[in-house]
């Protein structure tokens, strides 16, 4: 991660983003859900080799993206932040796999150029559509999906309680960090003794913190169940955009979208 | 260390996230019978504790550059096995939410390589052994370097194989391997290290967590065994169907350039594939400045048996129409949203 700054801000930012209302945000949390795991899974299922194929998948981020006033700067910019692993994996392709599988313009193409463009591609498109499934479900939202889908209690409960005091630890996190970065001079103090000592800090007022809350939660009779305010049930919108969507995929997967595009625009081109 | 989804195959995506879902039910039952209430919030404090934690940097003595915290052993050791897998999974849910750190389907993959390793395998075989009854800060330092180490190298070898069994990546094995696991020997050891402070940090200020995670029941060999068992059992199911649907398009290729040789018939999927291949032909002589890598002509006799690749897929997924209408898709796309976007 690259400084606590900016990984607070970004959470706190995409955190504000997913309370925003559009239509999009209003869909029902398990739909969003499904669509996003349907999504996900026809852009892994494409062979190594596959480029052309994944272009029409790009209308799924990029609709919800303006349908639900994303910004898309900061997507591109945490895309790119979290690609280092990708991007270093794949790139070793080119240099395994040099067998020629086609030209371009004379241009002799090996097929591990074209597998790495598809990882590339296929982090873009999956990394971004779990952007947008937060940025657009919230937290809260997730968290109520999974319950509705049955995912076992304990880990829904572990699951609010973790995202509470994330903010409420990281508050505390950032001033010990801004108190040693001050105090930190030619790189002195930042190693690992002085660390310890902070996680060791940390992990106190964590501790205290958790007592007070589960006095507090418990004397007011918490009984392991969050309830929403929202209204929840599954509309007709939700539904056909859940059906909608995973039908393009599909239609997607079977069919070279972009291949018949093509070739119809050539068609016509020669025609003229 | 996190997986990410563009170098994942559905069938290795689907089969970690049921071995994942497998042990966190397991976890949730085995949490929910053995807890004591006060866990509860324990559980949640100290999952947001790893991520603070984990946002914080330190610079790595002798190579200047910084590192950050995993967690899994100290949990583990704070909070006993079963409710420190489910402390980790969700703050690596989290994680893939809010950071994309991997993707939504490497989830699962990383659950069970940052999980299922320092809990259920690290903790209870090599920590607990190691400092049994009484701990020393000693013992705890020497258990906790020793577990951390394993249970990174476990997940750095793990994460090598999720990426040979996808088949996206064309890193050979060895290479991958010898990339990794020496990395993640040296992130080992700095965790372990910090993993020893935190410990008997606590266990001279708040004794009684140390206590209350060492009194859960020992692991039994069962949930490992059962976890092996689902993952080799889904493993065929999902392989097989998954790989059924994901062939049936060069199935159509074989057919299809089969008819082009003479075969007299053509299934159903092949159709629109065999349309394609008539098209190339025709864009072919139209645009004589792209080529195609030619499969051998029909002017070779063709023997009876002969079986084409499954792999001229990539000739038609990159042939002149794909790229164009790929390049006009993308446009498309990009002015749908454009066209689309809401007013803030």
């Amino acid at each position: 991660m690259a400084s606590f700054d900016s990984a607070y801000f970004d959470i706190k930012y995409l955190d504000t983003l997913s309370y925003q209302d559009t239509a999009i945000h209003r869909l029902d949390p398990r739909v969003k859900l499904l669509t996003t795991a349907i999504f996900i899974l026809t852009v892994v299922s494409f062979s190594k080799y596959e480029l052309t194929a994944l272009a029409p998948l790009l209308v799924f981020p990029v609709i919800l993206v303006s349908r639900a006033a994303l910004p898309v700067g900061l997507l591109f910019k945490k895309i790119v932040a979290v690609s280092p692993f990708a991007v270093l994996v794949g790139a070793f392709n080119p240099l395994f796999d040099q067998q020629i599988e086609l030209y371009l313009g004379g241009v002799p193409v090996s097929g591990g150029w074209i597998s790495f463009a598809s990882i590339l591609i296929r982090f873009m498109l999956t990394v971004s559509a779990a952007l947008i499934l937060i940025a657009t479900t919230s937290f809260p939202g997730i968290c109520l999906a999974l319950e509705r889908l049955k995912a076992p209690r304990a880990l829904i409960v572990q699951l609010y309680f973790l995202y509470y005091f994330i903010f409420v630890l990281m508050d505390e996190a950032l001033r010990m960090v801004r108190a040693r970065n001050m105090r930190a001079f030619d790189g002195r103090g930042t190693g690992l003794r002085v660390y310890v000592h902070l996680l060791g800090a940390l992990f106190l007022r964590a501790v205290d913190r958790a007592e007070r809350v589960h006095q507090a939660m418990f004397s007011r009779a918490f009984n392991g169940h969050f309830y929403a305010a929202r209204r929840t049930g599954i509309t007709c919108q939700d539904g056909i955009f859940f059906l909608a969507w995973a039908a393009f995929f599909v239609l997607c997967r079977w069919y070279n979208i972009s291949e018949i595009i093509g070739r119809t625009v050539l068609k016509m081109i020669d025609m003229i | 260390m996190h997986m990410a989804d563009a170098l994942l195959s559905p069938a290795v995506g689907a089969t970690f996230w049921a071995a994942s879902g497998g042990a966190i039910i397991y976890a949730s039952k085995k949490v929910r019978l053995e807890i004591d209430e006060k866990k509860i919030p324990l559980m949640g404090v100290l999952g947001a504790f790893i991520f603070a934690a984990q946002m914080i940097n330190f610079t790595i003595p002798g190579t200047g550059s910084s590192g950050h915290l995993g967690g899994g052993m100290i949990l583990a050791i704070l909070l006993g096995p079963y409710a420190a897998f489910l402390t980790i999974a969700s703050v690596l849910i989290i994680q893939a939410l809010f950071f994309a750190d991997g993707g939504l389907l490497a989830l699962g993959c990383n659950i069970f390589n940052m999980g299922v390793f320092p809990c259920f395998v690290a903790y209870p075989l090599i920590y607990k052994n190691m400092v049994r009854d009484n701990p020393t800060a000693g013992k705890i330092t020497a258990a906790s370097v020793s577990s951390s180490v394993m249970a990174l190298q476990m997940g750095a070898f793990s994460v090598v194989l999720q990426t040979l069994l996808s088949g996206r990546s064309e890193l050979p094995f060895m290479s991958f391997v010898l990339a990794m696991l020496p990395i993640h020997l040296a992130i080992g050891i700095v965790e372990g290290f910090i993993t020893a402070g935190v410990v008997n940090f606590v266990r001279q200020m708040r004794p009684e967590i140390l206590e209350g995670a060492a009194e859960s029941r020992p692991l039994s060999g069962l949930p490992i065994r059962n976890i092996l068992a689902s993952l080799a059992i889904l493993a065929l199911l999902t392989g097989g169907i998954l790989s059924w649907f994901a062939s049936s398009f060069p199935d159509g290729l074989e057919w299809s350039i089969a008819k082009v040789y003479g075969k007299a018939e053509l299934p159903e999927s092949a159709h629109n594939l065999g349309r394609i291949l008539g098209g190339l032909q025709e864009k072919s002589a139209f645009l004589p400045d792209y080529g195609f890598k030619e499969p051998s002509s029909p002017e070779n006799a063709i023997p009876e048996t002969y079986k084409p690749e499954p792999w001229p897929a990539v000739s038609a997924g990159t042939s002149v129409s794909g790229v164009v209408g790929a390049a006009l898709t993308a446009g498309l796309a990009l002015l749908i949203g454009l066209a689309l976007r809401k007013k803030r």
